[in-house]
């Protein structure tokens, strides 16, 4: 039986940037309201996981064509450098550095190691989220 | 200059030797490797001058402040002397490595950052003055050794080698973590030096035997005493160069070097005394007496090292008697401490040359079994010669210098019988007795080693490589040491002023306080009628008539039966407990996720509804509890009527669907009670997961509810309702008691002072509790690999079954 989800598929496309957007925006409202790293990335897993409804697993990965798994090393490492980082400073393991800067286009801006480190998070969670979900998913 | 960065020089320097093995392919790794240990000998030399003198230099590191851990180097004459040794028998080896391992056919890149890591974490060993560092570096070692061992890791032996000598050196390292722990306790510090400035607070206590004991069975472990030492000689399956390096000059001299450098604390002691010198002198005349049984020519330098180091250990044993004797008499027990050092050296000059020879006989035979080869004399004749005078230097025979501390040592056993305290009077003339028996076993596997490979007759059968001599570059190194084993001889007064005293003093702190001190001169020739000379006689005359007689008795050796062996009991404890561990895993885990839960869950209700009994922990107040109100209600209502279309549902689709809607009333509590951070996790979360149920669906199997008798269910029921009982019971008395305050208005003061944030769960997760998150990370990490690699390894075997 050939289903028809034109329907799901043309709104997808639409909502999927909505959702990838608002987990960017969730991701960097993080240290001062709600969201953060943890949530931005499921977020953006809800959106992946939206297109893998809509459309299939090789559609997907053809549209985001990147090894999942590599981007939970690279988020891993941003993490642990964050951490690490600190040390070339001479303070403890895991002391952030934070200040304020006048940015064109934002303004001033309170900048943050802990936003390294939380964009560490928010790969790994992307990348280990979709990476199991395409192992379950493509294994038929 | 800060020399303790130096002991990181080597590992350091193998980061790079990948990139040099991939990329400089014309040049041998070995080159660029030769040049660490060789810069580092030179500038180690610069040392002789201060240790000469009897100063002593340190060169701190701090590694884990506040834990007070840190790399302190410490060069005292013991610690440079085997400085030197580690890295000047390292340039040697790494030089004739170059040549043993061929640069097209081998995996350089392994082999020599395995062999770098070693010589950083063997430094460490010598140089470290804090126990823990050394602990570590000690286990280093072991690790470094089971790479190299295994390093042609698809033999069989090798693997095997590897893991056994890992099992021995790394549980005798733990019981040495225990014994510096105990160590630390009694003397309050971590610091070897304090310790021994300590000793008289320490010897009392009641740990101190315990302390003795476990350190002894971390040296005994490290150097391959009985009956640990069945591990040396399967580690011969290493390549000849790491055989040559770890298991005859370095490494296995750790516990020699431990036993050493502990002798001031705990030479008062009786047992010390009697363990040290009595499991040596027994190593030593059991190495010497299986030695002449090998038929593998490394097999023979393996079994001669075990009692080579049974010699210096029962030295180092000796020593530790002039701690009890003063005066005149106490003159003839001084020379076991020196001879010990003394024939540490020798030993590692001549037993270095030798397993080189072996690894060139193997590399221009092709066989290492000493019952094919013979005559190789005339077409081998360097290899010869270099080979001949190891021998001698190990039989102990003249002008070689292992006469020299041979002799010495039969001094120092002979001495033993004049020593009376610890029933030492009575039993004092085993140990010459002893000695004088090994040493006679000593000489015949010396000339079995040599004559039976290079003189005689060629065999019949053809070798399965033609024999010729070795190339230049492979030569260079075990000339060099056999040269300097001629060499000792002649000057060995030099050698002791420059090395031997200078560690001598720092091995007996207390008895001297100036090299000079140490009024030993070493002779060559004491007099016709004394009693040392006329036991290497009769060591020569008795080891002579029993080498030609050989062929006759050497079938004694086949009446110990193998399963009598400690090898066979070694074997059987392996297969016992991996048996045993498979049968008791097999009974509790039975395969189903359900009993495992029970498991989990069980022990959980019992182990918190426990707590909360013994600690009579029950308080519930309800004044503090948020009135109810409508929503909470409502949702409440939603979330029980849902739970129970989970568990009553006949599709897993309408399953499905109850659970999520589970999760949105469990969100809507948050939004109620004001959590806007859990509801959004909260939320997301619960549509990924639904989701991904759906997404998964067709994979998974009907619900099927057979199988679930009735005690099953009430099973069920019990587990949950207990969980569910003991999270309320918890969840109200947490609430109604404080018993400190609150951790809350800690982050509401400093969230926006300390970490300029606004929003504090988020600011906990990344800052405050930045550790957790990063190990949550790493959770989710192999969680996800995990997942990826159970699906995909399922899928292959599938492939595999479908091809048969």
């Amino acid at each position: 039986m050939k289903t028809n989800d034109v329907i799901l598929q043309t709104t997808t496309k639409v909502v999927f940037f909505i959702i990838f957007l608002f987990s960017i925006h969730i991701f960097f409202a993080g240290h001062f309201a709600p969201g953060g790293g943890f949530v931005g990335g499921l977020l953006t897993t809800c959106a992946i996981v939206l297109l893998l409804l809509a459309f299939d697993l090789k559609t997907v990965q053809k549209a985001l064509p990147f090894n999942f798994m590599i981007i939970v090393a690279i988020g891993l490492l941003l993490a642990l450098g964050t951490a690490a980082g600190s040390i070339l400073f001479d303070v403890p393991f895991f002391t952030h550095a934070f200040a304020d800067f006048d940015l064109p286009l934002f303004g001033v801006s309170s900048l943050h190691t802990a936003m390294i480190f939380d964009a560490g998070v928010y790969l790994v969670v992307v990348g280990a989220s979709i990476t199991m979900i395409q192992a379950i998913g493509g294994d038929s | 200059m800060d020399f303790v960065l130096l002991i990181f020089l080597p590992i350091v320097a193998a980061i790079f030797v990948p990139f040099l093995f991939k990329r400089v392919k014309n040049i041998h790794t070995g080159w660029f490797v030769f040049f660490v240990p060789l810069v580092l000998f030179i500038y180690y030399l610069t040392f002789i001058k201060m240790t000469m003198n009897g100063q002593v230099a340190t060169s701190e590191l701090a590694w884990i402040p506040s834990l007070d851990i840190a790399f302190v180097s410490y060069i005292d004459g013991l610690s440079l002397l085997f400085s030197l040794l580690i890295t000047g028998i390292g340039a040697l080896v790494v030089l004739y490595s170059i040549f043993y391992l061929d640069k097209n056919r081998e995996q350089l890149n392994n082999f020599y950052v395995y062999l770098l890591m070693f010589m950083t974490a063997m430094l460490g060993i010598v140089q470290s003055d804090h126990m823990i560092t050394l602990y570590l570096f000690w286990e280093l070692t072991s690790i470094s050794s089971f790479l190299l061992i295994g390093y042609w890791y698809t033999r069989d032996a090798s693997r095997f080698g590897a893991l056994k000598s890992m099992m021995i050196t790394v549980f005798g390292g733990l019981m040495l973590l225990g014994g510096f722990i105990l160590l630390s306790i009694m003397g309050d510090t971590y610091s070897i030096r304090e310790l021994i400035a300590n000793a008289p607070s320490i010897i009392g206590h009641e740990y101190f035997t315990l302390a003795l004991v476990l350190l002894l069975l971390g040296a005994f472990t490290k150097s391959a005493q009985f009956p640990f030492h069945i591990w040396l000689p399967d580690a011969m399956e290493a390549p000849t160069p790491v055989s040559a390096y770890l298991h005859s000059a370095t490494m296995v001299k750790a516990g020699l070097y431990l036993v050493a450098r502990f002798t001031p604390l705990f030479a008062s002691s009786e047992v010390w005394i009697w363990l040290v010198t009595g499991i040596g002198l027994l190593t030593l005349f059991w190495g010497a007496f299986f030695a002449v049984k090998q038929t593998d020519l490394k097999a023979i330098l393996a079994f001669s090292t075990v009692s080579q180091l049974g010699l210096i250990m029962s030295l180092l044993g000796a020593s530790a008697v002039s701690y009890h004797v003063s005066g005149a008499d106490s003159a003839i027990f001084k020379f076991a401490a020196f001879a010990a050092i003394f024939h540490l050296i020798n030993h590692a000059l001549f037993k270095g040359s030798l397993f080189m020879i072996a690894g060139i006989v193997d590399h221009e035979t092709g066989t290492r079994d000493i019952r094919k080869l013979g005559g190789l004399m005339s077409v081998m004749p360097v290899s010869f010669t270099v080979a001949f005078i190891g021998s001698m230097s190990m039989a102990g025979l003249p002008p070689f210098s292992g006469f020299l501390s041979k002799e010495m040592f039969l001094q120092s056993m002979l001495a033993l019988r004049h020593f009376e305290l610890f029933n030492f009077g009575t039993w004092g003339i085993i140990f010459p007795v002893v000695a004088w028996i090994a040493s006679v076993f000593t000489l015949i596997y010396s000339f079995y080693f040599v004559f039976k490979t290079f003189a005689g007759k060629r065999k019949a059968e053809p070798l399965p490589i033609t024999p010729k001599e070795t190339s230049f570059g492979m030569l260079i190194s075990p000339v060099l040491l056999a040269i300097f084993v001629v060499v000792v001889f002649f000057i060995p007064n030099l050698i002791a002023k420059m090395l031997v005293k200078p560690a001598v003093v720092a091995m007996q702190t207390g008895l001297y306080t100036h090299p000079d001190d140490v009024d030993i001169t070493v002779a060559a020739w004491h007099g016709l009628l004394e009693p040392e000379l006329l036991m290497t006689i009769g060591i020569v005359g008795f080891g002579l008539v029993l080498f030609l007689t050989m062929a006759r008795w050497q079938k004694l050796y086949n009446l110990q039966p193998d399963y009598l062996s400690i090898n066979a009991l070694y074997d059987s404890i392996l297969v016992f407990g991996e048996g045993g561990m498979n049968r008791l895993s097999r009974f509790y885990m039975t395969g189903l996720i359900r009993t495992y839960l029970i498991y989990m869950f069980g022990f959980i209700v019992v182990i918190t509804t426990a707590t909360l009994f013994i600690k009579d922990a029950f308080v519930i107040d309800m004044s503090s509890f948020t009135p109810l109100n409508l929503y909470g209600v409502m949702t409440a209502i939603i979330l029980i009527l849902a739970v129970l279309m989970v568990i009553l549902a006949k599709t897993r689709l309408a399953a499905i669907i109850a659970l999520g809607a589970v999760g949105y009333s469990v969100a809507l509590f948050f939004v109620i009670f004001k959590a806007p951070d859990l509801a959004l996790t909260q939320l997301v979360i619960e549509t990924v997961s639904v989701a991904l149920f759906l997404l998964a669906f067709h994979h998974l199997p009907a619900l099927k509810k057979h199988g679930e008798t009735k005690g099953i269910r009430v099973g069920n029921l019990i587990v949950a309702a207990g969980v569910g009982i003991t999270v309320t019971l918890v969840a109200l008395s947490a609430h109604s008691q404080k018993l400190i305050p609150s951790i809350s208005q800690y982050y509401k003061d400093t969230v926006f002072t300390e970490a300029a944030g606004g929003n504090i769960v988020n600011v906990i997760l990344v800052d405050y509790r930045g550790f957790d998150t990063l190990f949550e990370i790493a959770v989710l990490s192999i969680a996800g690999i995990g997942v990826y690699s159970m699906i995909r390894l399922r899928l292959s075997r599938k492939g595999k079954s479908d091809e048969n």
